[in-house]
């Protein structure tokens, strides 16, 4: 496990004649908590995809764990952990069955599955909601389940996109609470989100806009920067038509 | 009536919005009765034989070069024993053997030859055939070295004079091609409907029609009508090839046969928006359109298999399958020639049925919004 | 490997959950197929017949007899005007007239011949063909009883060995009708039918699985994990293969205790091409399921392809009477080789030589579908 989880460097993505990432250049540090904030459409999701092995990048270079995105897609695959913003996983399955599934294609052994499965099913509070379809589940506990499964296999580094998206406050506390434990244990998240007020939680924080990286640093560093008393105000004026988006970019 | 135009509107965009699937549905009939207009017949034109002929002379070589020379036989093998006939039936490498005895001439000289013919009789229909064309070769070997007319010397004979009436030419295609274009007919109508009132369903968009002004028959005359359009054009796709590549005669009038394929694929879009309206899953639908549509067709509707000789359930089954009194209306139409003071029976079926069907369907959707 | 076994097992779950996708899968096959059979004949029954008997003679009533008594034909009318007979025809009741000249006896006696006429409506479609040959042979053998009991020489008629005919003096020929000597349909139909109704349910569950998952957005998941595209294809068939090897247990079953369906050779051989053939179906499916990114596209194009592979594949209609380009063209469609392969097997008792041939061309096909669908799909979007 190198020192740099995640390095991107001109990274760009594009659809037809439209931009969606355009040339950014970034790096997550090894254990890192690293908030990957912007509005919607701004691009987030598309670079995640790209960094996760999804989506091949029209240009630039990137490489997580070591690995390049272009050539070692599969090998990317085994260190990295996923949770997508769209709910991806089966409804007619219960939690313990779909955790059993991904524990099976991760290579973990039936004791390690059990073992996990438990723990992080009391862990979640889930009771008896385990062993019924997820379908049945309200939101937030559908959030958690994703969030477990993207955990399951311990791995290195984990992208989250949008994972406390219309999700209550009360579980959107406990969600960090579960991301900073998983980053004491060594872990590198990169987590992605439009609520502004997250920003606060992470180590270092990248604000995209239109495609391109508009901000860049940890939060206190950035509000001295721009003379913000909030990273909400700092996206604010990122976001106005006019301003200059390259401003802040180290 | 605006809201009305507005769903049409909008459903036509919908259809053009996924051009593939419109490709699709246009093209499916049309390749279809292409092949299966080539595919779907029963003629027997071409027969493999195998020759066993343990002690070949100069009769039995006589006989044989009967059969190759008749045109419809292809010899594929000649052997010497009966078992070897065995393993080329099963491989299905010949389809009949003649079989011949030693001291053929011999024997025939003295009045007391025999022949053995073998004919594969998996299929009942073609085995018929296979056995009359084996044994006229044979008799008309024998009556010509008998020297004898049609009648032979120690017996009677009766012939029969065979006229066929509004297939002269008995090419299978002309039968079952009217029957083919109902098929594909209505496997593309139920397709259709199945496919649009499920995917707004799952979408919720339903939902908010049924909330709408609109009444539940306004809604179902909206998604109805674009694809009535699209079959309508398929069906005069289907009977321009079946004129021009299979040269089936249109003795009727086209009009009334037009006029009656717009009335089938109305029954047949009915059928596909009642299962629609019944089902909650896309999935299901779909599915349940492809099961209750393909099969049953094939069988029942009269397209290869003769109605008349099904026992009476099923041929009362079929009364309800469209496709089948549009076969009878196409073949009548177009092979026999007649007009609406005979097809009329079956034009009102397929109004009754379209009727029967829209309002169950109408029904359904009004026990929804309670 | 593991991976493959815990992907099927989900899949399982997922059939099993469906409860109304499970019942047609393994319900509808069945019941379609017990009655369904009974409606793929070419049999003649209760044909309409009219007669116009203008002879009125001994003779001519005894002709009529017979062709009454046959059981293959159904006389609903008879009359002296042959207008009256042919309006019959026009209005489509009428499947056969059988017109008796005036002179029928007397030619008889004094030439020995005499002729009848038989109109054959077409519209009928093949059934006119074999309505004439019932009726033919209706004529000889009443020629040759009536001839024998005015005692002349000519011998015919139905011995143990098959039907006789002699022209004498001369050829004695023996027919001999293989595997199916009572003519029966059923045994003909019902494993075709069966492998129709496996086929098509089978090849709409795989094509619509991938493409479900498309459109859930569960196959990203899937995606982002180090599972090869491989066990993923594996995982995706097994499920289904294992349904459908039961579905065609049951039926074959259903088959035999219901129809009467011979098994004249291994069944041991027939599963095991079933298994092949199987992988070849799904595997087409699956394939389709990696192009198309709807379940509707997934639907109609399965549609579009299982229904040509049905009517082209020797199941309803002969191949040997299709044209030759499309028998040509039969040769790459599996369902054609399945059911040669399954008749043979069941009807005629061929071993593994006699259809080393087809099954070939389906473990030919197996490889290739399989690899293509594989390759076909992307982890990973370009």
């Amino acid at each position: 496990m190198t020192d740099v989880a995640i390095d991107a460097h001109d990274l760009t993505r594009t659809f037809g004649s439209f931009t969606a990432v355009d040339r950014i250049t970034f790096d997550v540090r090894a254990g890192e908590v690293f908030g990957f904030l912007g509005a919607n459409g701004a691009g987030k999701t598309t670079a995640i995809r790209m960094l996760t092995g999804l989506l091949t990048p029209s240009g630039g270079a990137a490489k997580v764990a070591g690995h390049d995105v272009y050539t070692e897609s599969e090998a990317i695959k085994r260190t990295i952990g996923y949770m997508s913003q769209r709910f991806s996983l089966y409804e007619d399955l219960s939690p313990r069955e779909n955790i059993r599934l991904y524990g099976g294609i991760y290579d973990l052994t039936l004791k390690q599955i059990r073992e996990r499965s438990e723990q992080m099913l009391s862990r979640l509070g889930m009771g008896a909601a385990a062993g019924r379809p997820v379908r049945e589940l309200p939101l937030g506990w559908r959030q958690k389940l994703a969030l477990s499964v993207a955990l399951l296999h311990r791995p290195a580094i984990v992208f989250l996109d949008e994972p406390t998206s219309g999700v209550d406050p009360v579980t959107r506390r406990q969600f960090w609470e579960l991301i900073y434990e998983t980053a004491r244990g060594g872990t590198t998240v990169l987590v992605t989100t439009h609520y502004m007020d997250e920003a606060e939680y992470c180590d270092r924080i990248s604000i995209m806009v239109a495609g391109r990286i508009g901000a860049l640093g940890t939060p206190a560093e950035l509000k001295q920067q721009f003379v913000v008393s909030s990273i909400d105000d700092l996206f604010v004026r990122l976001a106005r038509p006019g301003s200059d988006p390259d401003a802040g970019a180290k | 009536m605006r809201s009305l135009l507005g769903l049409l509107r909008k459903e036509v965009q919908h259809i053009r919005r996924d051009p593939r699937t419109l490709a699709v549905v246009l093209m499916l009939p049309v390749v279809q009765v292409v092949l299966f207009g080539f595919a779907i017949r029963t003629d027997v034109d071409h027969v493999r034989l195998a020759i066993v002929d343990p002690a070949p002379d100069e009769t039995t070589l006589a006989m044989r070069s009967r059969f190759t020379s008749a045109g419809v036989f292809e010899v594929k093998a000649v052997l010497q024993r009966l078992e070897d006939l065995e393993p080329l039936f099963q491989s299905g490498d010949i389809q009949e053997g003649v079989v011949f005895e030693r001291d053929f001439a011999a024997k025939l000289r003295d009045g007391d030859a025999q022949m053995l013919i073998v004919t594969d009789g998996t299929e009942p229909n073609t085995a018929s055939l296979l056995q009359a064309y084996a044994q006229s070769v044979v008799f008309a070997y024998q009556r010509e070295s008998a020297g004898v007319g049609r009648s032979s010397p120690g017996g009677l004979a009766i012939t029969a004079q065979v006229r066929t009436r509004f297939n002269p030419t008995r090419e299978s295609s002309n039968l079952f091609v009217p029957g083919l274009m109902a098929f594909v007919l209505t496997i593309i109508s139920s397709l259709m409907t199945a496919i649009s009132l499920t995917r707004e369903k799952e979408t919720g968009t339903l939902e908010a029609l049924l909330v709408s002004p609109l009444r539940p028959w306004s809604i179902i005359v909206g998604k109805v009508f674009p694809y009535l359009v699209i079959g309508f054009i398929s069906a005069i796709a289907v009977i321009v090839e079946a004129r021009l590549i299979f040269h089936v005669p249109m003795r009727g009038s086209l009009l009334l046969l037009l006029a009656d394929a717009l009335l089938f694929i109305l029954a047949s879009l009915s059928l596909g928006i009642l299962v629609s309206a019944r089902t909650s899953s896309q999935r299901v639908a779909m599915m349940g359109a492809a099961l209750a549509t393909m099969l049953p067709n094939i069988l029942l509707s009269g397209f290869i298999f003769p109605v008349e000789s099904m026992p009476l359930a099923l041929r009362l089954l079929s009364n309800l399958i469209p496709g089948r009194w549009f076969v009878e209306i196409a073949r009548g139409i177009m092979l026999k020639g007649v007009g609406l003071e005979y097809v009329w029976p079956q034009s009102v079926v397929l109004v009754v049925m379209s009727l029967v069907l829209l309002t169950a369907a109408a029904r359904s959707f009004n026990a929804r919004l309670e | 490997m593991r991976r493959i076994l815990f992907l099927a097992q989900a899949e399982i779950l997922h059939v099993v959950r469906d409860r109304a996708t499970l019942a047609q899968a393994l319900v509808v096959p069945i019941v379609q197929m017990l009655v369904l059979a009974n409606a793929a004949t070419f049999e003649i029954r209760n044909t309409p017949t009219w007669i116009v008997d203008l002879d009125r003679t001994a003779t001519s009533r005894g002709l009529v007899n017979r062709i009454a008594a046959s059981g293959h034909f159904e006389i609903i009318g008879t009359t002296a005007s042959l207008e009256v007979a042919d309006e019959s025809m026009l209005a489509g009741d009428a499947t056969l007239v059988l017109t008796i000249p005036h002179d029928f006896e007397a030619s008889l006696v004094r030439t020995r011949h005499a002729d009848v006429q038989l109109t054959l409506n077409a519209e009928k479609g093949s059934a006119a063909g074999i309505v004439q040959s019932y009726a033919s042979s209706i004529l000889a053998s009443y020629a040759a009883e009536i001839g024998e009991s005015a005692g002349l020489l000519r011998e015919a008629g139905p011995t143990a060995a098959g039907l006789v005919s002699r022209i004498s003096p001369g050829v004695q020929i023996v027919q001999h009708t293989r595997y199916n000597p009572t003519r029966n349909y059923k045994h003909y139909m019902v494993p075709g039918i069966l492998v129709a109704l496996v086929t098509l349910i089978g090849t709409l569950l795989t094509s619509q699985n991938i493409a479900r998952e498309k459109e859930l957005g569960t196959l990203e998941q899937l995606n982002v994990t180090p599972i090869t595209r491989g066990q993923f294809i594996a995982g995706k068939l097994l499920p289904y293969w294992g349904i459908a090897m039961v579905e065609l247990a049951i039926g074959l079953t259903v088959g035999v205790l219901v129809f009467g369906v011979p098994v004249r050779g291994s069944i041991v051989l027939l599963f095991g091409v079933a298994a092949v053939y199987l992988l070849v179906a799904l595997g087409i499916g699956l394939f389709i399921s990696t192009l198309v990114s709807t379940q509707q596209q997934a639907m109609f194009v399965t549609f579009f392809i299982v229904n040509i592979y049905l009517l082209m594949s020797g199941l309803f209609t002969p191949i040997d009477s299709m044209a030759p380009w499309v028998q040509t063209v039969s040769q790459v469609n599996p369902v054609r080789h399945f059911v040669t392969i399954s008749r043979a097997i069941l009807m005629k008792g061929a071993g593994v030589q006699e259809i080393g041939r087809p099954f070939a061309m389906l473990g030919v096909f197996a490889v290739v579908v399989l690899t293509v669908a594989v390759r076909q799909y992307r982890k990973r979007t370009a």
